[in-house]
């Protein structure tokens, strides 16, 4: 079966190119704009990859990370960040709340799914 | 929907409305951290997206912007009219950066720095910023050898809280190159104290692979500071260190025990690992990767020994002009050679004789083994053509199995460079007036796949290059309407189909109805043939109509010395390329009677057309009773030499005559003979042409 990912990010256009990518390497792609839709979202189903902007409106990454951390079904869940830096600062707070691995601004097509693929194997 | 740069675009004009209204309410209420936060976050998408798409003018820019505004949001900095301003023509100078993208302007880049150094101006106590930039993917250095890590991966227990995925590490590690994995399960506790959150197990990885130490860091990148990941490299077989012989072995060869006595005690005995096992010193899965990793070395010195071993691995690279000034101090000692050969014979000094003789085979020695230096394996230039027929074949829509045999043959070094522009225009050729459409290959009964078949072989003091198809085959019929349109040949002359095969060399032939990209640009098959030649080579054709057509190339092997014969016509010394040559007749005053003036030889039956070089050359003085008519070969047509005397066989080292020979057609070059005289190399080909063109104005 399809691997389901959900990919959330305010920026419309990255949105599209994740998702884009995602689809055309055969994975179900769901899109939020913000940590409370991705929430809301990964209430109504499991999935196999959160990929996650940082700033957001509403509700940001790291925050989500931390909620879908606490949520049983999100315990070992991979969860990606997209950052445009990835120091120590960002990395030591990122595992802290969770997070699996990131990816750094600006990527492209195949850097995404190298990453993709690191972590879903 | 269109492209994601479209949707980028689209969603920056949307931000950038956003911006403003966002940047008018903080001037009314500068502290109110949400339209802070919105402004920042605008700044951020756009930066972000920007980046990502290509659009780095603006990313950069709206970088600095984003550095204040981060400023502002910690509270470091105040929102003060100045900045609102500021920020207002930063969001209309974002706006213009993208508009000059749109309509494919140049950036405004002066404008872009004056604004960022007001912006910083604004930064309390700070001079300057680094700029930003975009990170440059790094250039991975390709290593040939291979090297083999050990590598200890030991990680934190909590790591599957973090998502981490054990088997997609592992699996990535062993994608680096061949991979042994051991895991050490002893921290396992026993299963009612198992929490299945946690992580018991470590591994030792032998990974032999072409990767850099960095690379293979790079696999474990998002768990590097929750583990303990431990890579070294280990030393295989450096400095051909010779393996320390055992006490056993030392002790049988001295003749004080033999092998099964030796054998017997130990088998009595047990093995290291076993032991420190049972002393509780170190547990099974430790003996157990030590062991992988000691028969890994083992395998390994081994192969890296024979690879040592192998010849192929001492090569030197040379200028090749350093080559071509030994090929030609060589061609000298041929020709001084052959004038000691020829002094010592007439000498009648036997000891002489004896040391001319040595230094004969050691000359022909010694060029051979020059020659041989030049010589390259074809097989570069044939992998280059699975390339173009792949082209080829998308291009015209056909399908196409490319087979390449003899790759292996070598080829002086020049011949080779200078064939590859004939070979692609023969190649092309058979794709595109050979090969059928798949459909109409499938309605004849053939395979829809065609085959083009590359071969090289050596024969003799030439090499034998094939180009073979099985498309549709030459028509006959459709070239000689073709030669007689064009006005190559009369209406109703009599050709075998050898000869009409030789039309397509012809200039401006071309046999295509319909004239394509690929083949039909004019330069026909007479360019390849003029580039065959120009090697001393020929060219000739074998069809089979339907079944597939056959270019045979027959190339000599080096172009600096080649196997002729020696021939005089009354004082001059001439010499033809002996691959032309086929044999030998003689031609006495009464057959020249008989032939009526019509140049015409009856050799066992054949009529062979006959050309006498003492007239092509203007050579005076009596004619011998008895001439020699050398028969040849050229472009499948027998074709005589009248000369005065056949000499033999000889050596001929080719001399360019100098520039001012250069419109010569007829002589490919000249030679040194052992007497000192020089002979003029004879070039057929255009011999014959010129011949008959004389002739046919004295006919008319």
């Amino acid at each position: 079966m399809a691997k389901t990912v959900l990919a959330v990010d305010d920026s419309r256009s990255i949105l599209q190119m994740v998702s884009f990518t995602l689809k055309g390497a055969g994975y179900t792609v769901v899109e939020a704009g913000n940590g409370q839709e991705a929430l809301a979202q990964a209430q109504k189903q499991k999935f196999d990859l959160v990929l996650t902007d940082l700033n957001m409106p509403v509700m940001d990454g790291l925050t989500l990370v931390q909620k879908l951390r606490a949520t049983p079904s999100y315990k070992f869940t991979p969860i990606l960040m997209l950052t445009t830096e990835a120091g120590e600062a960002f990395k030591a707070k990122g595992k802290a709340a969770g997070l699996t691995g990131w990816l750094v601004k600006p990527f492209d097509p195949q850097k995404l799914m190298g990453v993709v693929k690191k972590v879903l194997g | 929907m269109d492209s994601p740069q479209q949707a980028f675009k689209e969603e920056a004009y949307e931000l950038l409305t956003e911006l403003e209204t966002a940047l008018l309410e903080l001037e009314e209420c500068p502290d109110d951290m949400e339209i802070i936060g919105q402004v920042f976050r605008a700044m951020h998408t756009i930066k972000g997206s920007g980046a990502m798409f290509g659009f780095t003018d603006i990313s950069s820019f709206t970088h600095e912007v984003e550095t204040v505004y981060d400023l502002v949001r910690s509270g470091e900095m105040k929102v003060t009219k100045t900045l609102v301003d500021l920020s207002l023509q930063a969001r209309d100078h974002i706006l213009g950066l993208l508009d000059a993208v749109c309509e494919g302007q140049p950036a405004d880049l002066p404008r872009s720095g004056e604004l960022v150094r007001q912006f910083q101006a604004l930064i309390p106590g700070k001079t300057s910023t680094p700029a930003f930039e975009v990170p440059v993917q790094e250039e991975k250095a390709e290593i040939d050898e291979l090297q083999t890590y050990r590598i200890r991966f030991n990680p934190s227990p909590e790591i599957l809280k973090t998502g981490t995925r054990m088997s997609a590490l592992l699996d990535e590690l062993a994608e680096l190159g061949t991979c042994r994995t051991i895991a050490h399960k002893s921290k396992v506790p026993p299963l009612d104290q198992i929490d299945p959150e946690l992580c018991y197990v470590s591994w030792d990885i032998l990974l032999t692979s072409p990767c850099r130490e960095e690379e293979i860091r790079d696999v474990f990148i998002f768990v590097e500071d929750e583990c303990e990941i431990r890579i070294r490299r280990l030393d295989i077989g450096s400095d051909g260190e010779e393996q320390q012989k055992r006490l056993g072995d030392i002790l049988i060869e001295r003749g004080d025990i033999t092998q099964d006595e030796i054998d017997k005690v130990i088998a009595k005995s047990r093995r290291i690992g076993e032991m420190l096992v049972d002393a509780r010193l170190v547990d099974v899965d430790a003996v157990e990767s030590a062991l992988q990793e000691q028969q890994l070395v083992r395998q390994l010195t081994e192969k890296r020994k024979e690879k040592t071993e192998a010849p192929a691995s001492s090569s030197l690279r040379v200028p090749a002009e350093r080559l071509d000034e030994l090929v030609n101090l060589v061609g000298e000692m041929v020709t001084v050679q052959s004038r000691l050969s020829q002094t010592a014979a007439l000498s009648g000094d036997s000891e002489l004789q004896s040391i001319a003789e040595e230094v004969e085979r050691l000359t022909e020695e010694l060029r051979d083994s020059t020659l041989n230096i030049r010589m390259l394996p074809i097989g570069s230039t044939f992998s280059k053509f699975k390339r173009l027929v792949r082209d080829i074949a998308s291009d015209l829509k056909k399908e196409v199995d490319f087979q390449t045999a003899g790759a292996e043959t070598e080829l002086d070094k020049t011949v080779i460079e200078q064939l590859n522009d004939p070979l692609v225009h023969i190649i092309r050729n058979s794709m595109d007036h050979g090969l059928e459409l798949p459909d109409v290959r499938q309605a004849a009964g053939k395979p829809r796949q065609g085959t083009v078949f590359l071969g090289a072989q050596h024969s003799g003091d030439s090499v034998v290059i094939e180009i073979r198809d099985d498309g549709k085959g030459l028509n006959t019929d459709v070239i000689r309407e073709k030669a007689i349109s064009k006005g190559l040949i009369g209406p109703d002359e009599n050709l075998s189909d050898q000869e009409i095969y030789q039309l397509i060399f012809a200039p401006g032939f071309s046999t295509a109805q319909q004239v394509t990209g690929l083949s039909g640009r004019g330069v026909g098959m007479d360019v390849v043939k003029r580039a065959i030649e120009a090697l001393r080579g020929t060219i000739s054709l074998d069809s089979t109509l339907g079944k597939g057509t056959t270019v045979r190339l027959r190339i000599p092997l080096t172009l600096a010395i080649i196997e002729s014969l020696l021939v005089k016509i009354g004082s001059g010394s001439f010499v033809l390329p002996l691959s032309a040559v086929e044999e030998c007749v003689e031609l006495t005053q009464s057959d020249i009677e008989d032939s009526h003036g019509r140049c015409l030889a009856n050799v066992r039956g054949t009529l062979i057309p006959y050309i006498p070089l003492r007239n092509s050359f203007a050579i005076p003085g009596p004619v011998p009773p008895i001439q020699q008519i050398v028969i040849t070969r050229i472009d499948g047509q027998q074709v005589g030499f009248v000369v005065d005397t056949v000499i033999g066989e000889h050596q001929t080292v080719i001399k360019s005559l100098g520039p001012m020979y250069r419109d010569v057609r007829c002589t490919s070059g000249a030679t040194i003979l052992g007497d000192g005289s020089v002979a003029l190399i004879l070039d057929l080909v255009p011999l014959t042409q010129q011949h008959a063109v004389t002739e046919a104005a004295r006919l008319s």
